[in-house]
């Protein structure tokens, strides 16, 4: 018995986007079509068969996927967010200075990585109902509110979402660090330490060792220090710039402290 | 009362769409995801007990996220599936239940409160929602347990167990239950149980949050670490 796959019942649509205000133009390779060029010849000088499944369907993505690392720390009575500075596509850098960080109040900082255009517009929402919570209650949101803001946010695109990870930092009410982690559709928790984006994997292996103090035996837990915290920060986005191409060229760290958000720049590889 | 929108993907159907998402090579969805949780009633009230591994894809997002939701001193959710669905469904739920009590001034039953989260599900059938979950808590009729999934189904029963690594749970439960176990006895078969199935599936792992609702409420008993467990478990046989 033979069976087969229905066929897609979707139209096609432009793969090129900056063609899409002319009208859609649907790109068809209609199989018959032989291209002549190097690599249709094989080793031996001959032709290769040219295989043509039928008629290829191209899709308009509303994705794309800028990377950037973001990564935020809690102390005692401080918090550090910190993100790379690069924003690519494919093989190409757009900016080399185009900071993750956002700063929502006086506590209270957010890193979001993924695709640019939705970060900018869920920093946008997020600035708005932060203003309208202001003017209905007459006090800032506090970085617990607003974790659970942006979860309800970002679940009203459950079906369509946004495609960011976000990493909050701040201070509670206590005035103790706090760092809240997303996944794209509004998963959260609290963590004392989380990295996001492209190096995400690389980077909290290395934090889950030096900060969590895991798989090590017989050691002392020692609670962090701020000035150990920036350092660690930079060494770990340092490793990351090494190893993953999306990651690089300079690094913005804020430190939040009951005095305020500090800035620092502090230059990465270019390469 | 405000009414929730959702965001749909235009001439799309939502479900496939994040499938095609994923398959594109651009952006890939990874959403948190995984699990092994287990409840059952005995003669002393409820145990629950849950595992705490989130998973995004192959990469383990992290390994001490919250399982159970305390919807209040006598009701408890587990969550299992998608990890934002759960959150944000049974976050609803608990205001539903508050809801119910300020109105009515008597406290929501177990029935009632898994019947909500159901008809819930049922509303957004077919759309790609991934929701495992048992309701579980101690009302006029006694200890109930319900499980609530993503189709709509809602059972009641005196034993469950969902998630990635249900089978081994249910496995360790059933040859280890007895109706009338002892409290520690019950605790400890609802920490086998998820111990031995975070073994076995990669996709469960963390902790072992383990809690226990009594006639006066629920209390969260322990919070053992899993590799810890089975090496105790299994000490002599290596």
């Amino acid at each position: 018995m033979v069976t087969c796959e229905p066929p897609k019942k979707s139209l096609p649509y432009c793969s090129d986007t900056a063609s899409l205000h002319g009208g859609c133009r649907a790109f068809l390779v209609f199989p018959g079509l032989k291209m002549l060029s190097a690599q249709n010849f094989g080793e031996s000088g001959k032709m290769k068969e040219y295989h043509y499944t039928g008629p290829v369907e191209h899709r308009f993505s509303p994705y794309a996927f800028n990377g950037g690392t973001v990564l935020a720390v809690a102390g005692e009575d401080f918090a550090i967010v910190a993100s790379d500075t690069r924003l690519s596509e494919g093989y190409s850098i757009h900016s080399r200075d185009s900071p993750k960080c956002y700063k929502l109040t006086d506590t209270t900082v957010i890193g979001c990585s993924g695709f640019h255009g939705d970060c900018l517009t869920l920093t946008k929402i997020i600035d708005a109902r932060l203003k309208m919570y202001k003017h209905s209650n007459t006090k800032t949101m506090t970085s617990g509110a607003i974790a659970a803001m942006l979860s309800t946010i970002l679940y009203g695109r459950r079906f369509f979402p946004y495609y960011v990870y976000n990493i909050i930092g701040g201070l509670d009410e206590q005035g103790k660090g706090a760092v809240y982690s997303f996944d794209p559709v509004g998963s959260y928790q609290r963590d004392t330490y989380k990295a996001g984006g492209s190096a995400s994997a690389m980077l909290q292996p290395l934090l889950d060792n030096q900060i969590g103090f895991k798989n090590m035996e017989g050691v002392e837990h020692v609670p962090l220090s701020k000035e150990k915290a920036v350092q660690l920060v930079k060494d770990v986005f340092i490793s990351a710039a090494e190893r993953d191409v999306y990651t690089g060229d300079a690094l913005r760290i804020c430190i939040i402290t009951k005095e305020g958000i500090q800035e620092q720049n502090i230059p990465l590889r270019k390469d | 009362t405000t009414i929730q929108e959702f965001a749909v993907p235009v001439g799309e159907e939502p479900s496939g769409f994040l499938k095609s998402c994923n398959t594109e090579g651009g952006a890939r969805f990874e959403l948190h995801h995984g699990t092994t949780t287990l409840a059952f009633k005995f003669k002393h009230g409820v145990i629950v007990a849950v595992d705490s591994r989130a998973s995004a894809g192959n990469y383990i997002s992290t390994g001490e996220y919250n399982k159970v939701i305390e919807i209040n001193p006598y009701l408890l959710g587990t969550m299992s599936g998608s990890a934002a669905d759960c959150k944000y469904w049974e976050r609803l739920l608990a205001k539903e239940c508050r809801l119910y009590r300020l109105r009515n001034n008597h406290r929501i039953s177990v029935a009632a409160a898994s019947k909500l989260l159901c008809n819930m599900m049922l509303g957004y059938r077919g759309m790609g929602l991934s929701v495992g979950s048992m309701i579980c808590g101690w009302d006029k009729e006694g200890p109930g347990v319900y499980y609530v999934d993503d189709n709509g189904t809602r059972l009641s029963g005196r034993m469950f167990s969902t998630g990635s690594g249900n089978s081994y749970a249910y496995g360790v439960l059933d040859s280890g239950y007895k109706e009338d176990m002892t409290v520690e006895e019950a605790y400890e078969l609802g920490r086998r149980g998820i111990a031995h199935a975070t073994h076995r599936d990669s996709y469960s792992g963390g902790v072992v949050n383990l809690y226990h609702i009594k006639e006066d409420g629920w209390i969260k008993v322990c919070k053992d670490d899993v590799s810890e467990l089975i090496h105790h478990y299994k000490k002599g046989m290596f």
